[in-house]
């Protein structure tokens, strides 16, 4: 078993936490082996944000995802950029608050509504979206069943402190109902 | 957070395994200047030494950071210091006099793409010849390399042995691509490794001790500067109480100790990891985040019956000529895995018996080099297009 996951966004979005965290729950919840890297150029400052990660019960040497098996886009730009590059029969996972979608090619897509999710979750007032990574990780592990809840509930627990618990805990089981119930697929 | 605990596994970045590998090796003296894609490095052991009861110091810049370790290696402590290609430039001053002055210490350079400021978030192994040649003057040097994390951690302290051993500058060679990557790495349990603690003279206060007279087996006892005796440390050539001489008996029984202690002993000194290599009909060299790529690439011309072999060098410098020519006698081809305009394979060249037969897949536009460019050339070699 191997599964490329590429994670891309705008910085500030945590989609690098959110790349870390997912590796960490495959590693120390599923005994599996994980591999991250990240994007580090001057386009990691405030502009795009980009984290590779590849999970396989095997061993890993090449640690670069070139066509993903699955993609998750939270900006316009990352998908305009990544989208081509999905393996055929993979999966590129959008919030269509950020995503204007314009593949159809041979991969599935997934729109999954994070952004209203989280400004919901935190009482509607529309500033913070502290979390939407977490909540992604909630939809992913329903999604693509390589990580379990419980495995990424425990890599929350061990990654971030406690005043910041709460709230990602409650972003990653909001993540879960999403996929459950208002995923739209094409 | 950040309380590392032996036995345990950890998701590690690259240049966190350095960190945590030099403190296991006993390093209590860290002084360095921030660098990308190295910085992780001093950002950990500024949490970390002081934990352990060692010290961590961020220098005014390269050299002086060089220099800083130099002094605390003198008064006993293992001391290092990590940069990239830009800082490791400016240390060869540095480097130069810990070679002459037979100082201990380890410095990681975690290439960058260059020359000058180049690429700093970017993949590249294009320090290979600095390590060797950076510094001016007939010299020579241990350089070391690992591409996974967890063979990173045992390089860190075969570098703290060596250095220790030989009186040695050692330089760890990585690449913006292990420094930067997150993987599992197991942290040892102390004890595990065997770790090379400083020789130190047994001659008493007061009796006349010659801190560059080698013993039979070429080994220098040192004492602590500062403490017991007292003794000159000079970068010119010096006799064996360490005060400068251009007596050239002196000057050229230097010369050759300073080069043989290593060139001698090579063997001591020769780390590499085979795969396939005794069927091997198209044998890869290759070192660092390249050898993944090679890797990646043997096991997937295996699986289809390509009699495609692997050598990992993990050390650099001395170059280990003689086990290249021996492992690539049978090979047809030989293919060099590098991130640079060919480095190392001029060095394979020179050591096998047919230097036609070897071949450079490369890459340097920042990008890694992936295991399909080495496919491509591979294919083009044997005839078959790509």
């Amino acid at each position: 078993m191997i599964q490329r996951f590429l994670f891309s966004g705008t910085g500030g979005q945590g989609v690098i936490t959110a790349a870390q965290v997912f590796a960490e729950a495959a590693i120390f919840g599923e005994g599996l082996n994980a591999v991250q890297t990240q994007v580090y150029g001057p386009e990691a400052r405030g502009g795009s944000a980009r984290s590779d990660v590849i999970i396989a019960d095997s061993e890993i040497w090449f640690p670069k995802v070139l066509e993903p098996n699955v993609l998750i886009c939270l900006s316009q730009f990352a998908y305009d950029r990544y989208s081509p590059l999905v393996r055929p029969g993979g999966v590129a996972i959008t919030d269509p608050f950020y995503v204007k979608r314009w593949q159809h090619a041979t991969s599935r897509a997934v729109e999954i509504p994070l952004h209203d999710t989280i400004v919901s979750l935190q009482g509607g007032d529309g500033g913070s979206v502290h979390g939407i990574n977490i909540c992604l990780l909630g939809a992913l592990c329903r999604l693509i069943p390589v990580v379990s809840l419980e495995s990424l509930q425990s890599a929350v627990r061990r990654r971030f402190p406690e005043r910041y618990l709460e709230r990602n805990l409650l972003a990653l089981e909001a993540g879960t109902s999403l996929a459950h119930e208002r995923i739209t697929t094409f | 957070m950040t309380q590392t605990r032996s036995g345990t596994v950890e998701f590690l970045q690259g240049n966190e395994v350095c960190a945590e590998a030099a403190i296991y090796a006993g390093m209590r003296f860290y002084a360095g200047y921030p660098i990308t894609p190295s910085t992780e490095i001093a950002e950990r052991l500024a949490l970390r030494l002081p934990q352990v009861g060692g010290t961590c110091i961020q220098m005014e810049d390269e050299i002086g950071s060089l220099c800083s370790v130099i002094g605390a290696s003198l008064t006993g402590m293992k001391g290092m210091t990590a940069t990239s290609g830009p800082g490791y430039s400016l240390m060869q001053e540095a480097v130069g006099y810990a070679i002459m002055a037979e100082v201990p210490l380890v410095i990681v350079d975690v290439q960058r793409g260059g020359p000058s400021t180049g690429l700093p978030t970017h993949a590249s192994q294009g320090d290979v010849m600095q390590v060797r040649w950076g510094t001016h003057g007939d010299h020579a040097i241990v350089c070391l390399s690992a591409s996974t994390h967890q063979d990173l951690f045992e390089t860190m302290i075969r570098a703290f042995n060596v250095s220790e051993t030989f009186r040695t500058p050692v330089i760890v060679l990585i690449d913006e691509i292990v420094g930067h990557m997150r993987e599992p790495v197991r942290i040892p349990d102390a004890g595990e490794y065997e770790l090379t603690e400083r020789l130190l003279t047994n001659v008493p206060r007061d009796v006349d001790y010659h801190p560059y007279l080698p013993r039979e087996d070429g080994r220098l006892p040192m004492s602590h500067f500062g403490g017991e005796h007292r003794y000159n440390v000079t970068g010119l050539y010096h006799d064996m109480w360490g005060f400068p001489s251009d007596n050239p008996q002196v000057t050229n029984d230097l010369i050759h100790h300073l080069m043989n202690k290593l060139e001698n002993r090579k063997r001591d000194l020769t780390f590499t990891k085979e795969w396939n290599t005794t069927d091997a009909d198209i044998m890869l060299i290759s070192y660092g985040a390249s050898a993944r790529s090679a890797r990646h690439i043997m096991e997937d011309r295996r699986a289809v019956g390509m009699r495609m072999g692997l050598i990992e060098l993990q050390t650099l410098w001395p170059f280990p000529g003689e086990l290249i020519r021996e492992r690539c006698r049978g090979a047809s081809y030989v293919v060099v895995v590098e991130m640079n305009m060919g480095q190392i394979v001029h060095e394979v060249k020179a050591a096998v018996e047919r230097p036609e037969r070897v071949f450079l897949a490369n890459r340097v536009d920042g990008e890694m080099i992936t295991p399909a460019d080495i496919k491509h050339l591979v294919r083009v070699i044997q005839g078959k297009g790509i």
